[in-house]
């Protein structure tokens, strides 16, 4: 055989190694492919599987959590008015009112009242629930825990005054100043009670004076003629006020002027230091004020 | 003569690099794939893995509807008891 003939054996020899070791390593590697596949497929059917009735439940629970958030926007709504709830809502969620409520577009322009200022969150939430709050505890008739009638009227009273209901039992407060039903010349009385002529005899002359008025009519007091009166035409208004024009005490009790007719600086007032108890004389031993030395001298 | 000794050149210098350069191209591209696929198998077992908490979205959904029950059932107590706003 020639010499070229082997040579060309040798050439095609090594050819076919070269195809053999080349083709069997990529026939290997697309076995693991495919095995990597089949277990991603695996893995992705799972999903595919685990993730069919998420849709389902999610839309259900989120239909549910819509039908909440309706009742709730629409209880408060209807139960506090649509400017109190945002007042309600910013109160409690600072910056929610801005959002406003779901199914109320208006509330977005609402602007909400400064309600979290006059009262605080927890008295809100307490005397909206109607359980122990402050404001719910000095209700004329006791705590309001667990009393729903009670519990809604002091509720109501966080509203200003028209939207209040007054306790039906207490006496309504009296009505001073120019609205009220009696009218009484400053003139004849400047606080306290017009002096009768026995209090007048026991105080002196100088009491005729309060009885007069301290300016009277005549000279230009608050109940002279209108031309005789300053240009100041708010003097005549409803900012002067005035008084009862009743002895009546304005509590039950009233004031016993007695008590202090006995009083003994010395030994009434003051706490009442525990059996025993060494008296305070950390101050005794100061030197008297600069002012105090002067006037002695 | 000489023409088999140019095709034996020619085969050894020409036909046997270029069939192992197209070879290990391949090969090289098919071992590349391996470690991708690997990774992508992995990624999808956790991704399935991370699904097995899925059935408890029924838990979740019992647990809405019930809790939306009783806020009706309240909401509609503070109705009864609580007076509506004044109209302004």
């Amino acid at each position: 055989m020639p010499a070229a003939g082997v040579v060309l054996i040798i050439a095609v020899l090594l050819i076919v190694l070269a195809l053999v070791y080349y083709l069997v390593s990529t026939i290997f590697a697309l076995r693991q492919i495919t095995s990597g596949l089949d277990e991603a497929i695996a893995s992705v059917v799972e999903i595919i599987e685990k993730s069919g009735p998420v849709a389902d439940v999610v839309k259900d629970i989120n239909a549910n959590l819509d039908a909440g958030v309706d009742l709730l926007e629409g209880l408060l709504v209807k139960k506090a008015g649509l400017v109190d709830s945002m007042g309600l809502v910013e109160g409690l969620y600072p910056g929610a009112a801005a959002e406003g409520l779901r199914n109320f577009p208006d509330s977005q322009t609402v602007r909400p009242p400064r309600i979290s200022e006059v009262y605080t969150k927890g008295t809100l939430t307490l005397a909206r629930l109607g359980r122990e709050a402050p404001i719910a505890a000095a209700s004329p008739n006791g705590p309001v825990l667990r009393n729903i009638e009670g519990g809604s009227l002091d509720a109501r009273s966080l509203y200003p005054e028209n939207r209040q209901t007054r306790p039906e039992k207490l006496p309504k407060s009296p009505v001073i100043g120019t609205g009220a039903p009696v009218q009484y010349p400053p003139s004849e009385q400047r606080g306290g009670t017009t002096p009768d002529q026995a209090e007048i005899r026991e105080k002196g002359q100088w009491a005729e004076t309060a009885a007069e008025g301290i300016v009277p009519a005549e000279l230009g007091g608050s109940d002279a003629p209108r031309e005789m009166l300053a240009e100041d035409r708010q003097l005549g208004s409803s900012v002067l006020g005035g008084t009862t024009g009743s002895d009546e005490p304005a509590t039950e009790s009233g004031i016993d002027a007695r008590a202090g007719d006995e009083a003994d600086a010395t030994s009434d007032g003051g706490p009442e230091p525990p059996n025993g108890a060494e008296p305070d004389l950390k101050d005794a031993a100061a030197a008297p004020r600069q002012v105090d030395a002067d006037d002695r001298s | 003569m000489t023409l088999w000794w140019i095709g034996d050149v020619l085969l050894l210098v020409v036909v046997l690099p270029v069939v192992v350069y197209l070879l290990k191209g391949v090969l090289d591209a098919a071992s590349g794939i391996v470690p991708s696929v690997r990774r992508i198998a992995a990624a999808a077992q956790a991704g399935s893995k991370d699904l097995d908490a899925v059935p408890l979205l029924l838990t979740t959904q019992a647990h809405a509807k019930q809790t939306v029950e009783v806020v009706a059932g309240y909401g509609g107590s503070l109705d009864v008891i609580i007076d509506d706003a004044e109209e302004e």
